[in-house]
């Protein structure tokens, strides 16, 4: 009897999760418009011809802060894009899923979205699961914009494009960087090794290195599981008397050895790159130990461009928005041109929109908050020029 | 007469995974099923092989191990490495991902065998502590690997990718950190299904053999298995590390279901370890059907309340702890036991009626 009744509880079990699965395409859609006032969706939903833009990124978890500010930048690119009337009639609508930072939960995210009639994607906003999700657009022909997913892989599929550098650029471009400013030559690198981010960087600066006549004294790695003392690293860079500490990591880690340097009286310049932005945000971090720090970032919140940005993110979230943010609402942008370009329209099926779309990417040219001019290559690589920052006065100085 | 009652327990348990395959393909071929739902059919199948392989251990060799994700890696990376490396010996997915599959199982049972005899000499909380660390071990050695091949065969660093000194044909196939990426998308949902179907025919019918009830007997009481004369060791060993091949199969297919696989704590960190004995915990130790419906529910849950937005890890954790209490409380029990006792009385009111 007992047995039978688990039986019957395991199928309504069953049976409940399947009618869950069937009718989740218009619950999604319900739930979504509910939370149109939790910021989670924007745009006007009344129009008859509207696109949408799905978005997605790890709004929980560890690397919240960087979804969180990929969903708000591209919200506030649609909302500015709606209320400037839409592109030839068509209003712009975006919905951001959360990934946790995983590669099976991004493709469940963008799973979501295609229920919800999503007609590009803006995402996902860190590498792995970009890679994973990219496989499936290219599969569906999804148009797919990535504001940050910054390894070589993540746009290997044509339908996928990126806003930030890839990250041998990045290292190529600090190496050259250093060289030609002739900011030292006995350099050190501490760098994640269990990052693809910061491998990545580290692989394609060493290899450039020789190039522009750096000498790599020390070059230490840590992992995300030690990532709490730097000691052992910074004293092998202080005793090899390095003058330049190149760390192509983020910034939660930059403050501890900044930190720990400051206390080891190590004094060198210090040089990262976009991950680094954001430092001066952390909480209980002395800022004043981040003055002379470099990056080489694209996006600045002091510079003109940027500034209306600014302070339309600060009104609407609280908080100065980040490159995150800078680089989604630039790739909600350039959405939007190459909408106009090709002459897509939202009833188009999102496999027609990805073909328009992918055909008008290499033919636009946008003045974004990352670089001024921004083309793309077919290959879905952009063209925009590096831009060094020094913090002085605890503000970020173009340089 | 108890054979009987197995059987039909067992058969139970196949009908209901074949049931849901088939009501899943009938909703699918009439369009009724989501995107997000299609998408969730691998996983589902992964962590119910995971689960059910997992119970081996925990619920009928009695020994908790933490390091379930560790010899999922261990598969994971073996059959992708596979995929990769025969791209242009097979060209066929199919048979590649077939192949792949019987490589993954085999190396991470080998690892079983290999992380079994020394670790299985402990007991309880040590022994959970030692598989911790190995699914750690496992999981740090892939992230500082890095393995490339070219004309002249394979070169292999713990360094970085340019140490590796390939020549112009070289591809990288391991990149450290970054993994293995670019693996074919081959897991379907039948596949996984018949996987499933392979995982819960080998456990079931272990449990059921002589074998079976040599390891339950040491779960029970080891020194009383051991005056009637058990090899304490060969059935530890043996209920181990056919677990571990297992969760080595799961692993295979989990690579096959993503085009990129890396070894970070989220795949295969020790949070995948509990989360897999959270599946079996919730089903019931040595229940092997609950751990099924458990990794189904589980798994499926936090996708399904994504219309929640931010509430949706919070009601996810509520469920968890309601489960458990329904399932294990014993006030629950009781109330559980008193239903059971008004249903059985109504019925037999009714037959005598």
């Amino acid at each position: 009897m007992k047995k039978l009744i688990s039986l019957g509880l395991a199928a309504a079990m069953a049976a409940s999760l399947t009618a869950c699965g069937s009718g989740n395409a218009s619950e999604t859609t319900a739930a979504g418009t509910a939370a149109a006032s939790a910021d989670n969706k924007t745009g006007d939903n009344s129009g008859a011809s509207t696109f949408k833009i799905g978005v997605i990124g790890p709004l929980t978890g560890p690397a919240a802060a960087y979804g969180i500010a990929v969903q708000n930048g591209a919200d506030l690119a649609v909302k500015e894009i709606n209320e400037a009337g839409g592109v030839n009639g068509i209003m712009f609508e975006s919905n951001a899923q959360d990934d946790e930072h995983d590669p099976q939960k991004s493709v469940n995210a963008y799973n979501t979205l295609k229920d919800w009639g999503a007609q590009a994607i803006v995402g996902s906003t860190t590498s792995d699961p970009c890679i994973a999700v990219a496989a499936e657009t290219s599969n569906d022909n999804m148009f797919q914009i990535t504001p940050s997913g910054s390894a070589v892989e993540c746009v290997a599929p044509e339908n996928v494009f990126r806003v930030c550098f890839a990250d041998p650029d990045q290292g190529t471009a600090s190496a050259v960087y250093i060289g030609e400013h002739k900011l030292a030559t006995k350099v050190a690198v501490i760098y994640d090794s269990s990052t693809t981010y910061s491998s990545g960087i580290r692989e394609a600066f060493v290899k450039e290195a020789g190039n522009q006549g750096l000498e790599i004294v020390a070059d230490e790695a840590f992992t995300a599981d030690n990532a709490t003392d730097f000691s052992v690293q910074l004293d092998k860079a202080k005793d090899a008397g390095a003058e330049l500490v190149f760390l192509p990591i983020y910034y939660q880690e930059a403050s501890v050895i900044l930190k720990q340097a400051h206390d080891k009286d190590f004094a060198p310049i210090f040089f990262g790159c976009d991950g680094m932005d954001g430092i001066l945000t952390v909480k209980n971090f002395d800022t004043s130990l981040a003055e002379g720090l470099m990056l080489l970032t694209p996006f600045s919140t002091t510079e003109d461009s940027s500034k209306a940005f600014t302070e339309a993110y600060v009104a609407a979230y609280g908080i100065e928005p980040n490159q995150f943010a800078a680089d989604s609402y630039d790739a909600v942008y350039a959405i939007k041109a190459a909408v106009e370009k090709s002459g897509v329209t939202a009833d188009m099926s999102y496999s027609d929109i990805c073909d328009g779309l992918k055909a008008a990417m290499p033919q636009i040219s946008i003045d974004g908050l990352t670089g001024a001019g921004m083309t793309w290559n077919a290959a879905g690589e952009p063209d925009k020029a590096p831009k060094a920052v020094k913090i002085v006065n605890g503000v970020y100085e173009m340089q | 007469m108890k054979k009987n009652k197995i059987l039909i327990q067992n058969s139970i348990t196949y009908a209901m995974v074949i049931g849901f395959w088939a009501i899943v393909q009938g909703l699918s071929a009439g369009g009724h099923v989501s995107s997000l739902m299609k998408g969730l059919l691998v996983p589902l199948c992964i962590y119910a092989i995971l689960a059910v392989s997992l119970n081996l251990t925990v619920g009928i060799l009695g020994e908790l191990s933490l390091g379930h994700a560790g010899f999922m890696c261990v598969g994971a990376f073996a059959g992708a490495f596979f995929t990769r490396c025969m791209e242009n010996v097979m060209p066929s997915v199919g048979a590649r991902f077939f192949f792949a599959l019987i490589l993954g199982t085999a190396v991470a049972g080998v690892f079983g065998i290999l992380i079994g005899i020394p670790v299985l000499r402990l007991k309880g909380d040590y022994l959970a502590i030692v598989t911790l660390a190995f699914g750690e071990i496992i999981k740090n050695l892939i992230n500082v690997m890095y393995i490339g091949k070219d004309a002249s065969g394979f070169h292999f660093s713990i360094k970085d990718s340019l140490s590796l000194g390939l020549d112009d044909t070289g591809v990288v196939i391991i990149k450290g950190a970054q993994g293995i990426t670019g693996t074919p998308r081959a897991a379907t949902f039948t596949i996984g299904i018949l996987l499933l179907l392979i995982t819960l025919a080998v456990v079931q019918n272990l449990i059921n053999s002589r074998t079976g009830r040599a390891i339950m007997s040491i779960r029970d009481n080891r020194i009383a298995a051991e005056s009637i004369g058990i090899n304490v060791t060969k059935y530890k060993l043996m209920a181990f590390s056919i677990s571990a091949a297992l969760a080595g199969m799961a692993g295979v297919l989990y690579a096959h279901s993503l085009s990129t696989l890396a070894a970070t704590s989220a795949n295969f960190g020790y949070n995948k370890s509990i989360l897999i004995l959270v599946f079996v915990v919730l089903g019931g130790l040595g229940n092997i059907k609950g751990s099924v419906i458990a990794a189904i529910i589980l798994t499926a849950l936090p996708e399904l309340l994504r219309g929640l937005n931010d509430y949706r890890m919070l009601i996810y954790a509520i469920v968890l702890i309601v489960m458990m209490l329904f399932n294990s409380s014993p006030k629950a029990i009781e109330l559980r036991a008193v239903f059971m006792e008004k249903m059985k009385h109504g019925k037999s009111a009714a037959k005598e009626a």
